[in-house]
């Protein structure tokens, strides 16, 4: 298997968003301007949360704003992982992967970094970092300060 | 309306089966139903195949079974929601016989999950969940099922030797089902110290991948009754689904698909909880046994560890649970395992267990889940 395909010729999962997805794509560029957001229903007002959709998800309405979030909240639980499930993992191991819940009461996955993953607990205090590639720009968090 | 009855049920062996291709292993658990029926091939009218398309090298795997065991030009059909594969290819047989469709349906659920490296079907798995949301992060399937523990645990005080006592009680039966993978039992402290893998889960909290199949013949209640003397009933079934991101699930300590889909199946059976004598459900980490009793009200949210370290759940217990190995020491061939459920279930209530029969088991539940609760099928058995 190489980094990008496996031996079937099917693109191999790797920590790369799609970042040409239509729903998400506003995301992703606001984001490469270190702009953490999410959608917001202009009918109910509830944030519609992750993955990105083009109709609320409480009501159905389809207007919406991309509304900048804090990049503050906690986790909600987590799990450190041992084995690498994909060579692109391989030099990451023990690495940790978390369930955050925003201020905002949205939840997404991410890792928290700058700090041992055996430190990471539930409710533990954190805020955005961002992790910037090529072409992208991925939201990770850490302990808050 | 009529019932839908189990005339037959067959099961081959789970494991490493390098010897078989995949419709050999449908062909050995069909032979084997047939037999067990006491019926010919004439007598069905059509076939449910339940499998998991993306571990096959071969597309389209019903086709090519229905024409290995010489049934065309009799429908086939697929049906495939992951891990609960089998049990929604049971539901849609029961699903054609109650419309009057069809009157006599065999559900063959097969995998070949060896076809693959393992590294190759890991890729896949980590992609149960939401590709692009939770997979970018490192995440995988033992994962998701490990923040469920950390939760749980958190919440309840739910301990990792609890969670462990599962792990052994399915060993401890598996080691006396000549079709389990693994036919030996294990020590707490030994599962306890296995190598870590997705915290704060060891291997020993993990099901393994096997090739493996297992079949059902289900018939109309008159056809039934005039082709078997043994016959169990399927009367409640039930179906639900949560999110597919995990993300966005309201908590962390059980599968709302599960409760939802339990409680169709009560209510459509007119039983409870307590009425089930053996149940099997789906262990494909030890945590999710330990919420699968709390989902199906075999005790209180919670309580789930306290239920297993008690051996509430062991054969003498309030309820026997997983007594052929679970998929922990069974093995997990994806697509029958739902199958494999029912038909442990079905030779509970004949009274055909052997060493380990449950007494008096007069009614059994399946409750099989897909991915992390995306989907869950609970169906209730009864013997007259």
């Amino acid at each position: 298997m190489s980094e990008t395909q496996d031996k079937r010729g099917r693109p191999a999962a790797k920590d790369r968003p799609f970042l040409d997805e239509l729903e998400a794509k506003p995301f992703w560029a606001n984001l490469k301007e270190h702009k953490f957001t999410s959608q917001r229903c202009s009918a109910c007002g509830k944030f519609f949360g992750f993955p990105p959709q083009f109709l609320c998800p409480h009501c159905l309405a389809s207007e919406y704003e991309w509304i900048p979030l804090s990049g503050k909240g906690k986790v909600y639980s987590f799990v450190t992982y041992h084995r690498a499930w994909h060579p692109a993992y391989q030099d990451k191991v023990p690495y940790n992967v978390s369930l955050i819940e925003t201020e905002e009461g949205v939840r997404m996955m991410s890792n928290v970094v700058g700090c041992p993953p055996e430190a990471v607990k539930i409710g533990m205090p954190v805020e955005i970092v961002y992790e910037d590639f090529e072409d992208y720009t991925l939201p990770k968090f850490r302990p808050a300060t | 309306m009529s019932r839908v009855g189990v005339i037959g049920a067959g099961h081959g062996v789970f494991g490493r089966r390098s010897d078989a291709t995949v419709q050999e292993l449908a062909f050995e658990a069909f032979r084997l139903a047939i037999k067990d029926a006491g019926i010919s091939r004439d007598d069905l009218d059509a076939t449910v195949v339940a499998a998991v398309p993306e571990y096959h090298k071969q597309r389209s795997v019903a086709g090519v079974v229905q024409e290995y065991l010489n049934l065309n030009p009799k429908p086939t059909w697929l049906t495939e929601v992951a891990c609960a594969s089998g049990s929604a290819a049971i539901r849609t047989a029961w699903m054609a016989i109650k419309s009057g469709v069809h009157q006599v349906v065999a559900v063959i659920g097969c995998q070949k999950m060896t076809e693959m490296a393992t590294a190759e079907i890991l890729a896949l798995m980590g992609r149960v969940g939401e590709v692009q949301w939770e997979s970018i992060f490192g995440s995988t399937f033992p994962g998701y099922y490990a923040m469920f523990a950390t939760s749980h645990m958190h919440e309840f005080g739910t301990t990792h030797e609890q969670m462990m006592q599962v792990a052994v009680k399915n060993h401890f039966y598996g080691s006396k089902n000549p079709n389990a993978l693994f036919r030996k039992e294990i020590q707490l402290d030994k599962a306890m110290n296995s190598d870590a893998v997705a915290s704060p889960f060891c291997v020993y909290d993990c099901c393994a991948n096997a090739d493996g199949a297992a079949c059902l013949i289900l018939a109309e209640e008159s056809r039934a009754k005039a082709l078997s003397k043994k016959v169990v009933w399927l009367d409640g079934v039930g179906c639900a689904t949560a999110s597919m991101s995990v993300l966005r699930r309201p908590n962390l300590v059980g599968l709302p698909s599960a409760v939802e889909a339990g409680q169709q199946a009560f209510r459509m059976a007119k039983v409870t909880a307590k009425d089930v004598k053996v149940a099997e459900v789906h262990d494909c980490f030890t945590i999710a046994e330990i919420m699968a009793y709390e989902d199906l009200g075999f005790c209180k949210k919670g309580h789930g560890g306290k239920f297993i370290e008690e051996k509430r759940s062991y054969i003498g217990g309030e309820v026997a649970v997983n007594v052929d190995g679970g998929l922990k020491a069974k093995g997990h061939p994806i697509g029958a395992t739902g199958v494999s459920m029912a038909y442990e279930i079905v030779k509970q209530l004949r009274g055909e267990s052997g060493e380990r029969q449950v007494p008096n088991a007069d009614i059994g539940l399946t409750h099989n889940v897909g991915g992390i609760g995306q989907y869950t099928f609970v169906h209730l058995f009864r013997r007259d």
